[in-house]
């Protein structure tokens, strides 16, 4: 019976994988509740900054801040890639790199200039394969989307923004929908988009009544510092969704694999016993058949 | 007339404080501003300290703030609190570090091709070496 013992030692390879499998899907699970609770933690602050920044750039005339003012030629292009650093998350970064990178020969086509900033390993990686122009990178953030780490990355954006190096920003991620559903987005960043600001404004339903501020000690820095935390907080909402998407994501994926383990090792049980039983009644035969002879 | 106002205090992480308060300090730019209730609106920079609040019927609670942005609103005040102490410098600390760790990537892009190139040739040779090997076997 050379084959019952080959098919042993498989039933326990699988026996072995499908334990790593089911172990990631349960530190996946707990890992989800605690990034979903960040990414929805993000939020007042994203929507106080908006409205700050809303009624800033209706009230206040005699200065607009570049991220405010589109521009009408558009050579270069600025994009920021949010991944996860790690593997093992189904079509996750797969979805969204594919979005990127349509949407780069798209622009490509149309003789645009593009660079890159790449918020995690796997779209750092994905870009110097295809040979894309990265100035910035961060990666390693692990669990928990840390400001910090962002501001480095986020600022050679925005300063190549200001000095006329980008036209234009945009920022892909996986948009959080629910544990089952994650889908690849492209936003415009900058510059911020009136509807972008308006259709913010109107969720809030307030009425539309605009002041002026008194800015301390100067209008200009205080609006300076107010824009780049909004944006700030755009990316940072962004990445904090990205990473729940990553480990509702990876726990499907591996809840995926636990039960296809499962299947296989039935499988695999199925046909051991068939080839064991087919053994002993070839035994038995044989000893019968011997007995009648004798 | 109110004698209270709405006060948010939020950071990118979470949502520290809100609720209905008398009055409140906070440690502004140009020094410390009080805010009573029916004041100018108003938008300014804030450094790391305490903010003072008195909410109604309650103690005074001191929360600290790392720097951030004040802005007063009619009836609303929100203090959008920073993370992390921030500054000019370290943020552009920061940013030649992203702009660095990039380039290295960008050059360790050759020898990473290199590597898989290897890698390739290695294989290749491998299985030359395991062909050579049966058919060696075969003709003893």
């Amino acid at each position: 019976m050379a084959g019952s013992r080959e098919i042993r030692n498989k039933i326990k390879s699988v026996k072995n994988t499908q334990k790593i499998t089911r172990a990631m899907e349960m530190v996946a699970a707990s890992k989800m509740r605690k990034a979903q609770d960040r990414m929805k933690k993000a939020r007042p602050y994203g929507e106080k900054i908006r409205n700050v920044a809303a009624h800033m750039s209706r009230a206040n005339t005699e200065y607009r801040h570049p991220f405010l003012i589109a521009r009408d030629t558009v050579k270069r292009i600025g994009i920021i890639v949010v991944t996860s650093d790690k593997g093992l998350c189904g079509g996750l970064n797969t979805n969204v790199l594919r979005k990127t990178l349509n949407q780069m020969k798209r622009w490509q086509a149309e003789g645009e200039q593009i660079e890159a900033c790449c918020i995690g390993n796997k779209g750092l990686g994905f870009m110097s394969r295809i040979g894309a122009n990265v100035t910035s990178q961060v990666v390693g953030l692990g669990d928990t989307p840390d400001i910090v780490r962002l501001v480095g990355a986020v600022k050679v954006v925005l300063d190549g923004y200001t000095q006329d190096q980008f036209d234009r920003v945009y920022i892909f991620y996986n948009r959080f929908i629910n544990t089952m559903k994650q889908e690849p987005v492209m936003e415009q960043l900058l510059p911020l988009t009136d509807e972008r600001m308006q259709s913010d404004e109107q969720s809030n339903s307030k009425p539309k009544t605009t002041w002026d501020y008194i800015y301390e000690p100067e209008a200009k820095p205080v609006i300076d510092d107010i824009m780049i935390r909004y944006v700030e907080a755009l990316i940072y909402q962004a990445v904090a969704e990205n990473m729940a998407s990553e480990q509702s994501a990876r726990m499907v994926a591996m809840k995926a694999a636990s039960d296809n383990a499962g299947n296989v090792i039935d499988e695999l049980t199925l046909i051991y016993n068939k080839s064991r039983q087919a053994a002993i009644t070839k035994e038995l035969s044989e000893i019968v058949g011997g007995a009648a002879a004798v | 007339m109110s004698t209270i106002f709405h006060l948010d205090i939020v950071s990118a992480e979470e949502s520290i404080y809100s609720g209905p308060v008398e009055f409140l300090v906070a440690p502004a730019q140009m020094g410390e501003v009080g805010i009573y209730p029916r004041h100018t609106p108003m938008l300014t920079r804030i450094k790391s300290g305490m903010v003072r609040i008195k909410a109604q019927l309650k103690e005074e609670e001191l929360i600290y703030v790392s720097g951030g942005m004040l802005e007063v609103q009619p009836n609303v005040v929100t203090i959008l609190a920073d993370t992390a102490v921030r500054s000019h410098d370290l943020d552009e600390a920061k940013a030649i570090e992203a702009k660095r760790a990039a380039e290295e990537a960008m050059k360790n892009r050759e020898s990473e091709l290199d590597y898989a190139k290897a890698q390739a040739e290695l294989m290749e040779a491998m299985s030359q070496l395991a062909a050579i090997d049966k058919l060696r076997k075969r003709k003893h």
